[in-house]
């Protein structure tokens, strides 16, 4: 039978169209030609081809327990053959057909979102065998298999590079379409795309395992998670069919109308309403990874447009979480910028890296090696010796350490810098200030933009808790237009916070980046991750925001409530289509054939309404 | 416990879904099946001696055609 039922599957198109054809000319005899026995024969037949995968179907779902809509339809089949109704039982078997087929197709659209994901993945890879280059299947790819990847390639593997540097696109990993320059040491992640040079990796990762397998896992899994709405017209379905069956046998008994009975059964058939919530959230989270935007499941779209305040963390989130150089002063004409660079690049802090960036980025030149050996000090900044003069460079705190008098003017410059919110790094030579830099976390765009927009949607409640102080959080707050600031705050504090807005009834969305604002991203309703966080963060969070686009959470919350408006719409099509069904089927207006039309051009509505969704616009 | 992962044409019917859901929970050896409906994929987990191919054998006796076998055993 099984062979049957594959033969059947792979000769589906054709079969359709011979179905078709017959069904069309035994309308012709009938109507026509008044040939009343070619009319049958030919409905017959083609009631058989399209009928039999039908009949199949029903058969291997109640095998394994399921009562399927393919049995209404058989039964019904049967059924009107027994009446010798052979112009229906031809007409219902090749519309359902044909439905599926157009189903199938339609449905096909609305998955292309993850499809175009999955085929961006590299196919094959080029081996490094006893010094030899082999191209193999990705398949064949094991861990600690080394690969060579040459220029146009793709990265097949999450992997350490062993050899060479390239410059490569990660476009597709972190969302940012600029080029990076990779070398030895460094991590090459799958599907980035080395456009210049060439980089021998030794795999990590594979396959499903890495980073880029992961996120089209991520999409696959969320289509499938469904909402609430969704997994109630699950439930209901697998009822359904059986008290649709129930019915159809009660109205036999008592009116002894085999007609009617069998009318009922095909007209009950709940395809809309079995495909129409899901079909529209497997849109919305399709055009949302579009733009970026993971959303993790059918339910994670009914909470997001359904939250009413947001809490984010500051670094990382709204701003950058890169500081720039943005005030320098020098307070001796000296090399001394460029000394502090080289010390500084040694050390792991992020000021330092951004004021070694600055120094090289100005002078347009590597920074000269002094090859100074530096003492860290933690809280403070680090220490050295440079000619027989001892150097600081750090914090406020290098002032105190060595008892540092400041002049008016220098007073005045740090005044200044500090009031602006920047935070300050400062250069000591003995008992001399030499070097002030003040450096700023640049606010991401648009970030303004997005508060007001969700405040539009309906989000009033806006607040920034972040674990910074509050001179630089209040600052940031002001150029993105919130007036809620919690600053100072430890990750627990932040869960806690929402926990009691949580406990006053309010739905909460929360966005962060970091480990720390992991506990409340996963407390949260619905909680956001920054594309470029922390691992963690990713993983416990709903939504992932792949580029770290800030604007894309006001995209996230539109297509959530369109989804959710998309899915209600659906559900009333569904449901008054069978209401409008029954209607006729009382008042005489409506036969088997005729309801099963209507039956199939609304699954095609709920789908066509779907795919709007993914034609939306940002 | 190995992973294995098949890849089937197209599904068209959410009761697909249950069919073949039931169908290979009912091997034995076989637990955690899901079937991923919008990327026609079906995940499972089986004991280590259970072969890929048996559950692509039951798969293909419910009348899909499975485009794709993976196994991928891990150490755990």
């Amino acid at each position: 039978m099984a062979k049957i039922q594959r033969w059947f599957t792979q000769h589906g198109n054709p079969m359709l169209v011979v179905a078709g054809t017959l069904t069309v000319i035994g309308w012709l005899m009938q109507h026509l030609a008044d040939q009343g026995l070619i009319a049958n024969g030919a409905y017959g037949i083609a009631t058989l081809v399209a009928g039999l995968p039908i009949i199949f179907k029903a058969i291997s779902a109640l095998r394994a327990r399921v009562m399927s809509i393919e049995l209404l339809v058989s039964i019904a089949v049967v059924g009107a053959v027994a009446i010798l109704e052979f112009e229906e039982a031809a007409m219902v078997t090749f519309l359902f057909a044909f439905g599926n087929f157009l189903e199938q197709r339609t449905l096909q659209k609305t998955h292309q979102a993850i499809q175009n994901l999955t085929e961006m993945q590299p196919t094959t890879a080029t081996m490094v065998v006893d010094g030899q280059y082999q191209e193999v299947e990705i398949d064949e790819v094991d861990e600690g298999a080394v690969l060579v990847v040459r220029v146009g390639d793709q990265v097949p593997v999450d992997g350490g590079i062993i050899n060479g540097s390239a410059e490569v696109d990660e476009a597709l990993i972190t969302g940012e379409s600029k080029l990076v320059d990779k070398t030895t040491g460094d991590q090459a992640y799958m599907g980035s795309i080395v456009e210049n040079g060439q980089i021998l990796v030794q795999a990590q990762k594979v396959g499903e395992d890495t980073t880029f397998g992961k996120i089209i896992e991520l999409v696959e899994e969320a289509q499938d998670n469904q909402a609430p709405m969704s997994k109630f017209i699950d439930r209901f379905a697998k009822y359904y069919t059986p008290f649709v069956l129930v019915v159809a046998i009660l109205i036999l008994l008592f009116t002894k109308n085999l007609r009617l009975a069998i009318t009922i059964l095909v007209l009950a058939c709940p395809g809309a309403l079995v495909i129409g919530a899901p079909v529209s959230n497997v849109a919305g989270i399709g055009r949302g990874a579009k733009a970026g935007i993971l959303i993790k499941g059918g339910d994670v779209i009914d909470q997001l447009a359904q939250v009413d305040t947001i809490l984010f963390d500051k670094t990382g989130t709204v701003t950058e979480g890169r500081p720039t150089v943005k005030s320098i002063k020098e307070y001796q004409e000296d090399h001394w910028l460029a000394l502090a660079a080289d010390l500084e690049k040694q050390t792991n802090h992020p000021l330092a890296r951004s004021i070694v960036e600055y120094y090289e980025k100005r002078g347009q030149k590597t920074t000269a090696d002094f090859n100074l050996p530096i003492t860290t000090i933690k809280g403070i900044g680090i220490k050295s010796e440079y000619q027989g003069q001892t150097i600081w460079i750090g914090s406020r705190r290098v002032l105190t350490e060595n008892q540092i008098e400041l002049t008016a003017q220098q007073s005045r410059d740090l005044q200044a810098i500090e009031n602006d919110g920047q935070s300050v790094v400062l250069m000591t030579v003995d008992q001399k200030l030499v070097l002030m830099v003040g450096l700023v976390d640049q606010v991401r765009k648009g970030v303004k933009e997005t508060f007001e927009k969700l405040k539009q949607s309906g989000i009033d409640k806006q607040w920034m808790l972040t674990g910074d102080n509050s001179v630089i959080a209040e600052k940031i707050a002001k150029t993105i237009g919130i007036n809620q600031v919690k600053a100072q705050m430890l990750p627990e504090e932040k869960a806690l916070f929402l926990e009691q807005l949580q406990n006053d009834g309010r739905h909460v969305l929360f966005v962060g980046d970091g480990i720390n604002d992991s506990p409340s991203i996963a407390k949260a309703n619905v909680g956001i991750a920054m594309g470029n966080g922390t691992d963690v963060a990713i993983e416990t969070s709903d939504v992932v925001l792949i580029d770290s686009d800030f604007s894309n959470i006001k995209n996230a919350r539109r297509v959530a409530k369109a989804t959710m408006r998309n899915t209600m719409q659906n559900v009333g099509i569904a449901i008054g289509t069978v209401a409008l069904l029954l209607i006729g089927v009382a008042y005489g207006w409506v036969n088997m054939a005729s309801g099963m039309l209507f039956h199939e051009i609304s699954i095609l509505v709920v789908i066509f309404n779907a795919m709007r969704l993914l034609r939306m616009k940002f | 416990m190995t992973k294995i992962i098949m890849k089937l044409d197209t599904l068209t019917c959410p009761s697909c879904m249950t069919k073949i859901e039931g169908a290979l929970n009912k091997m034995d050896g076989v637990k955690g099946v899901k079937v991923l409906f919008n990327a026609s994929k079906i995940k499972a987990e089986v004991e280590p001696e259970i072969k890929g191919e048996a559950l692509k054998q039951t798969v293909e006796n419910l009348g899909y055609t499975v485009k794709d076998l993976k196994t991928k055993v891990s150490e755990s």
